[in-house]
């Protein structure tokens, strides 16, 4: 055997089609998934010079961005519908599936992808949104691209790429009970920045990354981006084996133990050395709020936002401060909320909706507050309706909707008001994000569940009624 | 995409790190299905107040802005989303050049391949020229071949490339009309990775 490596070097390698010096390598593409906010410009350009989809084989499409999340035969929105109908006569002339807004594999792209088991491990996965990341959890290498980039992916298979730094992200220890993956993605994220990650590929490591099931590994996954990193891995295991067999896209019977082997052989060499590594200690993660406009602005729950003058940067405290309507050294209990949003390809899968179910069922929605949920996917949707899981949020007061992005980044008619605060789910806090001059604070589901409740945030692990 | 050498221009600072790409076109604006316009939603929610009227004392509604097509910025420029869109309206709104600490890595890429200029500057530099450019008016010369940039007073700063960008830029190349050279390469691969 050669020298160890890392999963990284190993699918980056496998995927080389030309390598000259002083230049990026050419990357083959195995999955390219497309939505309809950011290919109509990419099929225009290959319409105009001429040129087809090389693989259609190899694209999937779905409509996350805008589409309603309730009442979806009307499509209010005049540019939103013109979007979608884009995107459905782009695929209907191109040859490319497509799973439309009553297909019954919509949902939003990073949550369809691991769900069909088109997102294997081994895989270089593209698409035009910054969070693929989250399709690292199964060891692909996975990332956002831009919609130059999509029309060259779509023209050619390939992407021009430098070579990325590895940065291995260890977490030791075991995360304390009530305290989940979002939570810990968060707390590395407020530990190191928003930009420890440019420039490198991360690996998550360690035993409390093992023992996370496979949505959970996306939950992690998915926020890479947040800390600067274009793709976040996590080398593939029996869990991960367990999660794919039997999904559509994924070989079967014997072909399916063939590849599987492939699959856990890809796993970091024991002694691979990366270029940088950084430590956190998982049992010393609290559960998590952010009280600014960027993901790295973040406390425990029992924390409070900083005080200006000793922050390092107190000129971006001050302003991130003022944004949000808080005081400096606020205690986040004491932050009152009117909006709670449970959705976004961070939180949306059905373990996510049952956890936050758990902590408020019997138990009503604080009646200032809109509370909403929104299923990743169709499929999440049924199965959870399956389970009795609506009727514990619609009888605790939640509004229960139908799959897509919605109040993540309101493209659609799901927004929070100006100077609204919103107990989100999902990745980003940046000004103007859920709505102009909306308020976000990212949470975990079950810390969600329990802010809608309470009207404030509440530390979880010490909520009434809930045994951890 | 049009090739481009030399730059001269008007500078506009913009003293903040970590401008996000929902900063610099907010996503009311990606509902287009084309690719130019977005200029006028530049940094929408910073320069407009709810009713569209302009804000005040946002700087770049400054007159003596007007016309600006260098960008000076803080760290981290272009985090978050991956749209294009970001790219796209700096372009339409004229801006060639961006000098900052350092760009997030998905938007460098996309810039570049909208033939935007993108510079990284060492802190120290940025702020004496943003310094000169708040207190009165700044212009600077790009020279990309020789990787100079020249201020008014004569002083000239040299910047860090790789050439592979640097060629492309110069020469405007269609990256798309470049790999589609390599066709035989890329059938080779798929052959082999099926086999
Ligand atoms: S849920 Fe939010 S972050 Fe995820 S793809 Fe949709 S808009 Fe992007």
């Amino acid at each position: 055997m050669g020298k160890p490596k890392t999963i990284i070097e190993k699918v980056w390698e496998q995927h080389v089609v030309h390598r000259e010096e002083g230049k990026p390598d050419l990357l083959y593409i195995d999955q390219h998934l497309v939505h309809e906010v950011t290919s109509p410009q990419a099929f225009e350009g290959l319409r105009l010079a001429n040129r087809k989809v090389r693989r259609p084989d190899l694209t999937y499409a779905t409509m996350d961005h805008n589409v309603p999340t309730k009442n979806r035969d009307v499509v209010k929105d005049e540019i939103s519908r013109k979007q979608m109908e884009t995107l459905r006569k782009n695929c209907e002339d191109f040859g490319i599936k497509l799973a439309d807004m009553f297909h019954p594999d919509q949902g939003i792209v990073h949550v369809i992808g691991p769900q069909l088991g088109l997102t294997q491990p081994g895989k270089t996965i593209v698409c035009g949104d910054s969070h693929t990341s989250t399709h690292g959890a199964f060891g692909a290498l996975a990332f956002g691209i831009g919609t130059s980039e999509v029309e060259h992916v779509l023209a050619t298979q390939t992407i021009w790429q430098d070579r990325p730094k590895t940065l291995n992200v260890k977490v030791e220890g075991d995360l304390g009970p009530g305290v989940t993956a979002k939570d810990l993605i968060l707390a590395i994220i407020a530990k190191f920045g928003v930009r420890f990650g440019t420039g490198y590929v991360m690996e998550y490591t360690g035993e409390a990354i093992r023992k996370l099931s496979m949505e959970e590994r996306m939950t992690i996954c998915n926020m890479s981006i947040e800390g600067g990193a274009r793709a976040g891995l996590i080398s593939p295991d029996e869990t991960t084996v367990e999660f794919l067999r039997g999904r559509e896209y994924v070989p079967k019977d014997e072909e399916f133990d063939r590849i599987s082997e492939e699959w856990l052989a890809l796993a970091t060499d024991e002694g691979a050395v990366y270029d940088h590594t950084v430590t956190i200690n998982a049992a010393e993660v609290e559960p998590q709020v952010t009280w600014g406009t960027n993901p790295g602005m973040g406390v425990p729950v029992s924390g409070a936002t900083p005080r200006v003058a000793e922050s390092d940067n107190p000129y971006e405290v001050e302003r991130a401060l003022e944004y949000m309507g808080l005081e400096e050294n606020q205690p986040i209990t004491s932050i009152e909320i009117d909006h709670v949003f449970i959705g976004s390809c961070t939180n949306s899968r059905l373990s996510d909706l049952k956890k936050a179910a758990a902590i408020v069922e019997g138990k009503q929605v604080k009646d200032t507050i809109k509370a909403i949920v929104v299923p990743g996917s169709f499929s999440v949707k049924l199965q959870a309706e399956k389970e009795g899981i609506d009727k514990i949020f619609k009888e605790a007061g939640f509004e229960w909707r139908d799959s897509g992005c919605s109040m993540c980044l309101g493209m659609n008619d799901d927004i929070v008001p100006v100077g609204g605060r919103c107990a989100s789910t999902s990745n980003r806090n940046f000004e103007g994000r859920q709505g102009n001059g909306a308020r976000t604070h990212l949470v975990s589901p079950e810390m969600a569940a329990a802010a809608a409740i309470e009207g404030r945030f509440v530390d979880v692990r010490h909520f009434a009624g809930v045994a951890l | 995409m049009e090739a481009i050498e030399q730059h001269e221009g008007l500078v506009y600072p913009l003293n903040r790190a970590n401008i996000d790409t929902d900063q610099i076109i907010p996503k009311q604006f990606l509902k287009r299905i084309e690719r130019t316009g977005f200029g006028q939603f530049l940094f929408y929610n910073w320069r407009f107040n709810e009713d569209g009227s302009l804000k005040e004392d946002f700087s770049m509604n400054d007159p003596k802005y007007e016309g600006a097509s260098i960008l000076l910025a803080g760290e981290n420029f272009g985090c978050g989303s991956s749209r294009e869109h970001a790219p796209w309206a700096l372009e339409d709104y004229g801006f060639k050049v961006i000098i900052a600490p350092s760009f997030a890595d998905i938007f460098y890429n996309n810039a570049l391949k909208n033939g935007i200029i993108l510079i990284k500057l060492d802190e120290a530099q940025i702020k004496e020229w943003q310094n000169q450019s708040e207190d009165g008016e700044l212009k600077l010369s790009v020279d990309l071949p020789n990787q100079t940039i020249t201020d008014e007073a004569g002083k000239v700063v040299g910047f860090e490339i790789p050439a592979y960008h640097k060629e492309k830029l110069i020469n405007g190349w269609d990256d798309i009309a470049l790999t589609l050279l390599m066709e035989e390469k890329i059938s080779e691969f798929e052959n082999g990775a099926q086999a």
